[in-house]
């Protein structure tokens, strides 16, 4: 339904007045997704899941740089399908309350272009759906808690009959029985024939609801594997990357990785992992890996098998 | 929640009215010592031609006539007690109540400054808008480079120009006075009084065009930039809906409060535009009581202008507050 490929992103920047130079953000990135998938896309902060996001819309600042493919059904995703499918068949639930109008209040927000009494008995049972009050309807963002935005925030996305969704960390800030819900209701909507791309820092709820998951490295998918294979040690994962996260998860030992995630211009060379890497071998010298297919999912490092 | 209680809205008209008090004080303490180092003479600018005919008897009674015998100090007082019960004095040069001169003087005034304010406030927010939709777009460039020659333009200067050009060159308008001279008052009609109108509303709102233009364009440029519009556009809203739905509440605010905070500008640039186009309103009573030493004309005058000033800047206020929802839940005392 969706398909990624090749997507690279970078901002161009003056430096010293007149030199251009492009810092790169996301490099290479295939991703696919079927209907009635839901795909999770894990990665820690500032690895550019929200700028994947922003991407496949096709709303990234004027200064940012892109290369690749991103097709949808077949077709190619430029500007002019993205006209007719944005807030028709293409829905994206944002990040946080700054993505909310702070001059609107929530039931005109979450009503958007849509208009009638039917529409807001549909904002009414959704509000209702995801635990917030009818008063909620009635405030403005700044009176929204950072959990109330974000289900403001996912009702978007549940009212405006989308074919795909793309999710952008939608429940930090959620009590844990809304956050479920708002994830049910991805997996619902999953269920009903849509795609569906969950972006997410938290590797554990994802794994509740996503049929796959894509592992997001310093701007790089290092990882597609299925759901299931995130369990036990960790053993059938691919890269050493996944397992240190899987690793990382209080459940699974609470073995945290040392080190921080490099800026994808400082590895545009090498393995971007290999500066952490536990199990870096001589061949690993030998420039980028790429991505390649391997048991069933895809893997970026030169050494697993 | 954000109901209004009804001791806070006490609190600011209280507090409103106190610093209204305290600013009027202020000011008139302040226009009457500049007055009482005046060089110029009232009771001669009062005789005026006259002065062969007038013996240094008669100059004194005129002196003890307005009371201009005694000290500042007392005649300060004098006039402030006579002004707390209501009374404003007596114009030297119209020789009519000051509250009267005053009454009649501001409507010519009113009319051409609330013209100028509409216009330049109209203008200029819909340039602020245009450009900013057509970011860095020659409209774009256009309502800057004017926005820019304009803030450096003298006001007295662009009112001579127009006056030459429209007035003198093509003769679309009259040069000078509110109606035509000599008119008798019920032949003057509206088409009249707004061909006199024209040229220096004209003038006063060229200039205030640039600040609400660029304060517009500036914001409608921000809220363009933010992640709600990247929203919005994400549900397939875009052009002109988008920044009506989106845009124009939260650029309208900065642009009011400019329009409302501009009070003084425009009652400056009123006193000027009045001048050059010998246009009869308060400004002119403004210059002719100054240069005439009508002291307490010129007091009226510029108790009145803090009054009209200060209620620019209570509008400006009243309006953050009614239109953003975010100052309107803090309640209305600051
Ligand atoms: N407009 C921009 N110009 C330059 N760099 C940007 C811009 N937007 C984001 N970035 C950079 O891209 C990286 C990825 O950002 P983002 O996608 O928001 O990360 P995530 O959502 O995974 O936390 C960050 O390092 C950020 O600094
Ligand atoms: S390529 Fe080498 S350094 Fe990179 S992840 Fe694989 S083993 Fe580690
Ligand atoms: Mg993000």
């Amino acid at each position: 339904m969706l398909e990624i490929a090749g997507l690279s992103v970078s901002f161009g920047q003056y430096v010293g007045g007149f030199r251009r130079r492009d810092i790169p953000v996301l490099n290479d990135v295939d991703l696919d997704v079927d209907a009635g998938e839901l795909l999770a896309v894990v990665g820690s902060s500032g690895s550019g899941k929200s700028l994947l996001a922003h991407a496949v819309m096709g709303l990234l600042p004027e200064n940012a740089v892109v290369r690749g493919r991103i097709s949808y059904g077949g077709r190619t995703l430029d500007e002019s399908l993205l006209r007719k499918l944005r807030g028709r068949e293409l829905a994206l639930v944002p990040q946080g309350v700054s993505y909310l109008d702070p001059l609107l209040r929530a039931g005109k927000q979450a009503l958007g272009r849509q208009r009638g009494l039917a529409a807001k008995k549909r904002v009414r049972s959704v509000f209702r759906r995801f635990g917030l009050a009818e008063q909620a309807e009635e405030m403005y963002p700044h009176q929204l808690s950072g959990g109330m935005a974000r289900k403001v925030l996912v009702s978007t996305a549940a009212l405006g009959g989308a074919r795909f969704v793309i999710a952008d960390e939608p429940t930090p800030g959620m009590e844990p029985e809304s956050a479920a819900e708002a994830l049910q209701a991805l997996r619902e909507l999953a269920d009903g024939g849509c795609g569906v791309l969950l972006i997410t820092h938290d590797i554990e709820a994802a794994l509740k609801v996503a049929d796959r998951v894509a592992v997001l490295y310093a701007g790089e998918v290092v990882e597609t594997a299925a759901a299931g294979e995130f369990e036990g040690t960790g053993k059938v994962l691919r890269h050493p990357y996944s397992r240190a996260l899987w690793q990382a998860l209080p459940a699974n030992g609470f073995r945290a990785l040392p080190g921080v995630q490099p800026s994808p211009a400082e590895t545009a060379s090498c393995c971007s992992f290999a500066a952490r890497c536990p199990i870096a071998a001589q061949e690993c010298a030998a420039g980028k890996p790429p991505l390649r297919k391997l048991r069933g999912g895809a893997v970026r490092c030169w050494v697993a098998e | 929640m954000e109901k209004l209680s009804f001791s806070a809205l006490l609190r600011f008209v209280l507090l409103k009215l106190a610093r209204l008090g305290l600013l009027l004080a202020a000011v008139s303490a302040a226009a009457f010592a500049l007055v009482s180092y005046s060089p110029i003479d009232p009771v001669q600018a009062y005789i005026g031609a006259d002065v062969m005919r007038v013996g240094a008897e008669q100059r004194a009674a005129i002196a003890a006539y307005w009371g201009l015998d005694e000290p500042p100090l007392a005649r300060f007082f004098r006039w402030a007690s006579a002004l707390a019960g209501g009374d404003m004095g007596t114009s030297l040069i119209y020789r009519q109540p000051v509250a009267d001169v005053i009454g009649e003087r501001f409507w010519g005034s009113l009319l051409l400054m609330a013209a100028a304010w509409l216009l330049s406030g109209v203008i200029g927010f819909t340039a602020g808008i245009v450009a900013a939709m057509n970011r860095g777009r020659l409209v774009d460039r256009i309502v800057r480079w004017y926005c820019c020659t304009l803030a450096s333009t003298p006001s007295f200067w662009l009112a001579m120009l127009f006056l030459m050009v429209f007035g003198v060159w093509l003769g679309w308008f009259p040069v000078g006075l509110a109606v035509p001279a000599g008119a008798l008052a019920a032949e003057v009609d509206w088409l009249d009084r707004l061909r006199h109108l024209a040229l220096p509303a004209l003038t006063l709102s060229a200039v205030g065009i640039a600040p609400v233009a660029l304060h517009t364009r500036e914001k409608l440029l921000d809220v363009l930039d933010s992640d709600y519009i990247l929203f919005a556009r994400s549900r397939g809203e875009s052009g002109i809906r988008l920044v009506r739905r989106h845009g124009l509440k939260a650029a309208l605010l900065p642009a009011l409060t400019l329009q409302f905070a501009g009070f003084s500008e425009l009652f400056g640039g009123a006193v000027l535009a009045e001048q050059v186009f010998s246009y009869p309103g308060l400004g002119r009573a403004a210059v002719e009581a100054g240069v005439r030493g009508d002291v307490p004309l010129l007091m009226g005058i510029v108790l009145f202008s803090a009054l009209f000033v200060f209620t620019g800047n209570l509008l400006a206020d009243i309006m953050t507050r009614l239109i953003d929802p975010r100052v309107r839940e803090r309640g209305m005392p600051k």
